[in-house]
């Protein structure tokens, strides 16, 4: 692969362009999907491929393709270079240096760059044969269905894995790669109650299958289908509200996405002009870690070869840095703070965030239901990718929970919306639980449960 | 039509993916090559060219279905991923039936835009930002993307199909961020179709002035409202509401697991008779046309709600011979990475016979949702939700002030059944629809529908 991605790169400076960096990457992945006790498909696959990031002086292209010969390198390379003369030119565009210190090679004893040692791969995986994966799928909605005799059945238990092998080369001397691996599973559990069909999501995740507990999965999956049997929709007030970690990992996730420079510096974010300022309320701690071994977004390098690491985001109240690439760091008179993603051979690379880190408190999830009192627990929202104004933050996304009435759970709720801005709402942050939990939702984030002081609740 | 494998290479992998068995065997090939580009802060950048070609093989038997796929289009990798396919069944050799090729006819493109210089296309986005500023110095930023694809595709299965299509598709999107003092809003629009570069003929730039217009008409907002009212819906993209709330509970994969509020109730009245609905994949150059699915069946016009009663679901070929239904047309897939399931093209609301201001006239007090930003269903429970992108208060019969930040949250039955008069205008727009983690176009349309109640979630309580 290394072999490959070097070939690139000399097919790009053939071809005009003044730097040029080249991503190839292979990927095998499994999924098994079942329902009703019978296996309903069972995937497998391969993918390979190679993108091309071409400079010409300031101005920049990409090409990515999947025919790998020499002539079909050569032709997306001169793709690539073509793509950047069409291109306007950026003065702050050009690829990375490479650090002082040579890459990490997937924890090869050379060089070791990363201050933690970062184990990406289980390597059992490969032991797993599809049999057995299959029967760890139905294992997940055999646990959702003994759970409780209200669950109707599941719509879907899904097991799915990913290998992944990533080289990385440029002009300027870069030469990196990992292996990585990562797999999940899930179930939606469907409850019948008086009034129509509820349902529940269960997850987990993991770098190999032995990670994955199905009962745990399926009986999570049930229990929040049964939670909401018999909702309603509470009334239009101003209140309380408790975000359990997967609610509060998707706002985590948007958050980041405000905290990215290249939102920030196209004006695109709520965030924006706020360096250093007080953002949220000293409860809440963020950090964004590269590194950390079990984040689904931990590499040894970033998308451009720039190293990754831990960085903090909000400390102490105050709004400590933005996350950057070379781009933005060159434009924003910073350094990358390794913060450049792909989603594969096929995108070039932008900044997100990598893993986001939400410091847990001390409270149980019992405590800060107490610390509410008279609240609504927020357990699920839909409509996040329509219902967000990212560039001012203002939000207003559907809702369904439970009602927390003298410090304890009292009826399900459904149907409404919750509305806020994400600056306010993070200010707001009254307490922080100690419930911390990957959630793989728009991101990587880990987080525990939230206590927001205020916040609008619609219903009826 | 260029075939991207022969009759001869398909006949041998089908032979191979049912070596051990199984009911059901097909091979979907496919080559794509596409090109995208944005302007942002005036810079042409993002510059970007893709090509991928590759093959999935599918073996079904009994309820399971056995799936691989490889990147390239050479023969024998073809012939290894139907092995790997195959390896998981341990039942007799069976035999597909001869090929026998299927014409088709894509739907026409007049100007192929891989012929188009790529600088030309660099122009059409600087014509938009142009247009977009043009709007008054309170659009503070403007970014707008241009994307094309080709995606040719051959499919060949056991019971003797063996056809092909051939698809281009063109988008633009502009997004205008309007800022005054401290309020910033955006708006934005999009222009996409399954037809060539011909789109651009006419006045492309009218989206970027649309986008401006919606971002400094918020400028002027007051906040939401917050609790249940009458709400008009805007048509045009305002059809992504019957997409969420009925289309995707007529999906038959949802119907079959019981996971659909549609359950058990084909044939009966869940409308007012006032209502006549579509699911269409023929349209001439609509975004969610194709000539076949991604199965091989030729798409077709289906209704699905007639006066107001619900008389057919979606069936991709899985879904329907389950239940010996005739497939309409929707096994549709987002490349040959995926394995088909039932999706909808372009889905509408039929033309009613209602003025849109008469509709809006005879609300007291409601909510005029122009547009959407997007939305989410749960098909088993029937909730939804929608983020208004553009949207009104009405007073006293009147569109009185511009709203931000609404959400429109609620039950599918409830709101369909609650569509009390439908308008005469009519117009189809292009959304990206997600499903099973495949994205694939729709087309969504109507013109203006009013819905009785439906709970509005402002931050005005």
């Amino acid at each position: 692969m290394i072999a490959l991605a070097r070939q690139a790169v000399e097919a790009a400076t053939a071809a005009g362009a003044s730097d040029a960096e080249a991503y190839a990457a292979e990927d095998s992945g499994r999924e098994v999907r079942v329902h009703g006790g019978e296996v309903e498909s069972l995937s497998a696959a391969t993918q390979r491929g190679i993108g091309i990031r071409a400079w010409i002086g300031k101005r920049v292209g990409y090409a990515y393709g999947t025919d790998l010969s020499a002539a079909g390198v050569a032709a997306l390379a001169a793709r690539a270079a073509e793509a950047a003369r069409i291109a306007d030119e950026d003065e702050f565009a050009g690829p990375p240096f490479p650090a002082e210190v040579p890459l990490d090679l997937n924890g090869d004893t050379s060089g070791n760059t990363s201050e933690r040692e970062v184990a990406l791969r289980d390597p059992t995986l490969g032991e797993w044969a599809p049999d057995r994966l299959a029967e760890l799928a139905l294992a997940i909605e055999s646990a959702a269905l003994a759970t409780d005799s209200r669950i109707a059945g599941v719509e879907q238990a899904v097991y799915a894995d990913s290998a992944e092998s990533v080289a990385l080369v440029s002009s300027l001397g870069i030469e990196g790669e990992y292996s990585s691996s990562s797999c999940y599973g899930y179930v939606q559990a469907l409850a019948e109650g008086e009034d129509g069909r509820e349902t529940g999501l269960g997850f987990d995740l993991g770098r190999g299958p032995a990670a994955l507990d199905p009962a745990t999965i399926g009986r999570e999956g049930a229990e929040r289908a049964v939670a909401m049997i018999g909702a309603g929709k509470p009334k239009s007030r101003t209140c309380p509200v408790v975000l359990d970690p997967t609610v509060a990992a998707s706002f985590i996730a948007l958050i980041g996405r405000g905290l990215t420079a290249s939102a920030v510096q196209r004006g695109r974010s709520p965030f924006a002009e706020r360096l250093g300022e007080e953002v949220a309320n000293p409860v809440l701690a963020l950090h964004d870690d590269g590194l950390d071994p079990d984040g689904f977004a931990s590499a040894p390098f970033d998308a451009e070869g720039v190293p990754r690491r831990r960085t903090a985001l909000i400390e102490a109240s105050v709004l400590r840095t933005y996350l950057h690439d070379t781009y933005t760091a060159n434009r924003g008179d910073a350094a990358s703070t390794g913060n450049a993603s792909r989603s594969g051979y096929r995108s070039q690379p932008a900044v997100s965030a990598s893993n986001l880190i939400v410091a847990p408190g001390e409270l149980s999830f019992a405590e800060l239901l107490g610390d509410a009192n008279d609240g609504v627990l927020i357990t699920d929202v839909a409509g996040l990718h329509s219902g967000v104004n990212p560039v001012s933050g203002v939000f207003s996304v559907g809702a369904s929970g439970r009602v927390i009435r003298d410090g304890e759970l009292a009826e399900p709720l459904r149907e409404f919306t919750i509305a806020s801005d994400l600056v306010s709402m993070l200010r707001a942050v009254r307490a922080v639980g100690a419930d911390s939990r990957w959630v793989p939702f728009g991101g990587s984030v880990r987080t525990p449960s939230l206590l927001v002081g205020e916040m609008t609740v619609a219903g009826s | 039509m260029s075939e991207l494998i022969d009759a001869e290479v398909a006949g041998r992998v089908l032979s191979a993916a049912l070596a051990n068995g199984g009911d059901f065997a097909e091979v979907f090939a496919e080559r794509s090559a596409g090109m995208t580009m944005a302007i942002d802060e005036s810079r042409v950048e993002a510059v970007q060219a893709g090509a991928s070609a590759g093959a999935g093989v599918r073996v079904i038997s009994g309820a399971t279905t056995y799936f691989s796929h490889v990147d390239g289009l050479d023969p024998a990798d073809i012939e290894r991923a139907a092995g790997e396919a195959a390896a998981a069944l341990r039942a007799e050799r069976a035999e597909p039936r001869s090929l026998s090729a299927i014409r088709t006819t894509p739907l026409p493109v007049e100007v192929a835009p891989a012929e188009v210089a790529a600088e030309r296309k660099a122009e059409l986005l600087r014509e938009l930002d142009e247009r977009a500023r043009a709007a008054g110095p309170e659009i503070a930023q403007f970014t707008a993307s241009y994307a094309e694809v080709r995606r040719e595709v051959s499919v060949a299965n056991s019971e003797g199909l063996f056809s092909g299509d051939d698809r281009t598709r063109v988008r633009i999107g502009a997004q205008a961020v309007a800022r005054r003092d401290g309020t910033v809003e955006t708006g934005a629009e999009t222009l996409g179709a399954h037809r060539g570069f011909e789109l651009f003929d006419d006045d492309p730039g009218s989206i970027a002035a649309d986008a401006s217009r919606k971002a400094l008409t918020l400028l002027d907002a007051g906040p939401a409202p917050a609790g249940s009212m009458p709400v008009v819906v805007g048509g045009g993209f305002g059809g992504v509401l019957f997409h969420e709330m009925t289309g995707h509970g007529l999906e038959a994969d949802h119907i079959q697991k019981g996971a659909s509020v549609y359950v058990g109730k084909l044939g009966e009245q869940v409308a007012q008779p006032l209502l006549t609905a579509y699911d269409d994949g023929r349209l001439p150059g609509e975004w969610g046309s194709d000539a076949i699915d991604d199965e091989g069946v030729p798409t077709q016009k289906t209704r699905v709600i007639e006066d107001g009663r619900l008389i057919a679901f979606l069936y991709d070929g899985v879904t329907a011979r389950r239940e010996g239904a005739a497939p309409t047309g929707n096994g549709r897939r987002e490349s040959f990475r995926h394995l088909p399931v039932p999706r909808m093209t372009n889905t509408y609301i039929a033309p009613g016979d209602a003025e849109p201001e008469t509709m809006i006239a005879e609300v007291k007090r409601g909510f005029y949702a122009v547009s959407f930003a997007g939305g989410q269903v749960d098909p088993a429970t029937g909730d939804f939700v929608f983020g208004v992108s553009e949207g009104y208060l009405i007073e006293g019969g009147k569109v009185t002030r511009p709203c931000r930040g609404a959400t429109l949250i609620g039950n599918c039955l409830e709101a369909l059944a609650a569509i009390d008069a439908v308008g005469n205008d009519f117009e189809i727009k292009t959304g990206v629809c997600g499903k099973a983690g495949q994205r694939v176009p729709v087309g969504t349309g109507q013109g203006h529908v009013r819905i009785q109640a439906m709970t509005v979630g402002g931050t005005e309580v």
